[in-house]
């Protein structure tokens, strides 16, 4: 390769004492080739990265649909959705007349109560149950707010999952879901 | 640098293949004639020490993939069958497992070894940036390593390592993902570190073979931090160093066999025997105990891309210590001041293991802080100002001459009693 190169150096060499500074034909070939080589190399590297993308089965947007009816007040239902425990809330007045009580102003992620349920359905409070902080599962009805607590690192939600105290920097993440009936959500 | 002896084969064989491949003189070059600093302390026998531990866990490691089974359905199953059912599988695991431990023991006594005898300074930069980079292979390893038994701190352990990442803005979820293959870690993750966690241990070697490579070209530093002058500051490789580097490994070894058959989970914990659980966390999860002072700065800083930052930026500050530390004088035995600063150091990194295995709770959190600030200050504050303002003890004038007054200051001392 050295060898090469220095061949091509003298040659260039020789070209440049009649045409100083002019680029040659043979250094366009040069720029040319090592553009062409090196476009191919990433487009050959791209699968082998890609590769490690969510495949088509974890894409394949899996839906599921829970019945309410049998989870009373004061009770949390934990399902699995996409690999990641979603919590179904059937919250207590007290929960959310607490959660609407607070000021916006003191909030780390702005977020009114009634953005994170649905109209008329203000005692279900359905959440993906990961912390934003680092990815534990947070524990219910513990912490400095009686919503969320999580043990790894600290993080306090309150009673409409939105984070009051610790490291997490957001509030809890709220699923795609639709009311399929009264008793029945469709979650994905 | 010169050797003691040059290589001159009398066997026909060796004559022959050294006109072919010289492969008999590189290694009487390298380990043999190789001429050392002859007063090296028993510090400098855990690079030996490192290389037994890099061979025992990729032998260990190649026969337990005969038994594992990297699918989530079945890895910890398939590690309780090594554990009970294959022949040998409870060893082959726990010199494994505690191998890792060891490892890691011997790499943090190499390091800090390196930072009091100022190993990295030039020439020897290079040898030190390959020594963090093995540094870095070795952690990421170690924790892809300790997700396959697919256990509570297995998976938990992932998940949070994994979302560190997270903390990026715009780059960080895409990121995770990737290194997920999916919403949540799962089997395309496990399958993947299962893959890395074979593919690492080889490309840590060929690193520690350019390690070896370049402080062969550099030579050893050695106590006195003083270069070697001429052929009376050195000893040959062997048969000097190759003894007294076997004795130290059997010292270590001992110590070895002693934590794998007597307190074999010591260094692990209890919760990794449950089966990883994406639907609950363990209450209290702590890391591998060697990421530990690491941990407790990512928890020390309040906020989650600062935290994630703090703890990158702790291990990528080692990259550039050769040029953050002013002083001429390599060995800390000649520097009064920085001494003491650096057995604070120590006590300081000691301090933060202890408190990343601790609830990020009160007292805790603000120890971890205080510990933090000095980790950072002393890499980027206080070895840039002390080379200005320390002023160092007489250096010797050679190694031999260290030696010697050494030797004869025992001596005296011995005649006096």
């Amino acid at each position: 390769m050295r060898a090469r190169v220095g061949h091509w150096l003298e040659e260039d060499q020789v070209l440049a004492t009649s045409e100083r500074e002019e680029p040659t034909r043979r250094d366009f070939l040069y720029i040319a080739t090592g553009a062409f080589g090196a476009v191919g190399a990433a487009a050959l590297a791209w699968p082998f990265i890609d590769q490690m993308n969510p495949d088509a089965t974890a894409l394949a947007l899996a839906s599921i649909e829970v019945d309410l009816s049998s989870i009373e007040e004061g009770q949390t239902l934990t399902v699995k959705w996409r690999g990641k425990p979603i919590f179904i809330r059937y919250r207590t007045q007290e929960e959310i007349d607490a959660a609407r009580a607070v000021d916006l102003a003191e909030l780390r992620d702005p977020q009114t109560d009634e953005e994170r349920v649905k109209a008329g359905k203000d005692q279900w409070l359905i959440q993906i149950g990961i912390c934003t902080h680092l990815g534990c599962v947070p524990l219910g009805e513990q912490g400095d707010y009686d919503g969320w607590f999580c043990p790894c690192h600290g993080s306090h939600y309150d009673t409409a999952g939105r984070i009051r105290k610790g490291p997490a920097p957001l509030n809890l993440e709220l699923p795609p879901y639709d009311f399929v009936t009264d008793d029945l959500i469709k979650i994905g | 640098m010169s050797g003691h002896s040059t290589f001159e084969p009398q066997n026909g064989f060796v004559k022959w293949m050294e006109r072919r491949l010289p492969i008999f003189g590189f290694v009487h070059g390298s380990f043999v004639a190789y001429p050392v600093p002859k007063n090296l302390n028993y510090f400098w026998t855990f690079g030996a020490i490192l290389a037994i531990c890099l061979v025992a866990q990729i032998l260990t490691g190649v026969v337990l993939v005969m038994h594992y089974a990297p699918n989530t359905a079945i890895a910890f199953d398939s590690v309780e069958h090594i554990m009970r059912d294959v022949n040998w599988g409870w060893m082959l695991r726990y010199m494994h497992a505690n191998g890792a431990s060891m490892f890691f023991i011997a790499v943090y006594i190499h390091i800090f070894r390196g930072l009091y005898y100022g190993s990295y300074k030039a020439p020897r930069e290079v040898v030190w940036i390959l020594g963090v980079v093995i540094f870095l292979l070795m952690m990421a390893t170690g924790f892809m390593g300790y997700v396959l038994p697919w256990g509570q701190m297995s998976f938990w352990g992932a998940t949070v390592i994994t979302n560190l990442f997270s903390a990026f803005p715009i780059i960080g979820d895409p990121i995770v993902e990737l290194l997920w293959g999916g919403f949540a870690v799962d089997n395309a993750t496990l399958n993947r570190f299962f893959s890395l966690h074979y593919l690492l241990p080889f490309m840590l070697a060929a690193v520690v073979g350019l390690h070896i490579w370049a402080f062969h070209v550099v030579g050893n530093n050695n106590p006195t931090g003083v270069e070697v002058k001429d052929s009376q500051d050195t000893v040959p490789f062997t048969p000097y160093y190759t003894v007294k580097d076997i004795f130290a490994a059997v010292v270590f070894l001992v110590f070895f066999a002693w934590m794998m058959f007597m307190v074999p989970n010591f260094m692990g914990h209890p919760d990794n025997y449950i089966p990883a659980d994406p639907m609950v966390t363990p209450p209290h999860i702590v890391p591998e105990w060697y990421f530990l002072p690491f941990y407790a700065i990512l928890r020390a800083i309040p906020d989650k891309l600062g935290g994630v930052l703090a703890m990158f930026g702790a291990i990528l500050v080692l990259f550039v210590l050769p040029w953050l530390d002013t002083s001429k004088v390599r060995s800390m035995s000649y520097r009064p001041l920085g001494k003491q600063f650096f057995w604070i150091f120590v006590i300081v990194c000691l301090g933060l293991g202890y408190l990343g295995g601790k609830p990020a709770e009160g007292g805790y959190i603000l120890w971890a802080r205080i510990f933090t600030v000095y980790y950072f200050a002393y890499f980027l504050v206080i070895l840039p100002v002390l080379g200005f303002i320390e002023k160092p003890k007489p250096v010797p004038a050679s190694i031999n001459e260290a030696v010697l007054a050494k030797h004869s200051a025992v001596v005296g001392a011995d005649s006096k009693a």
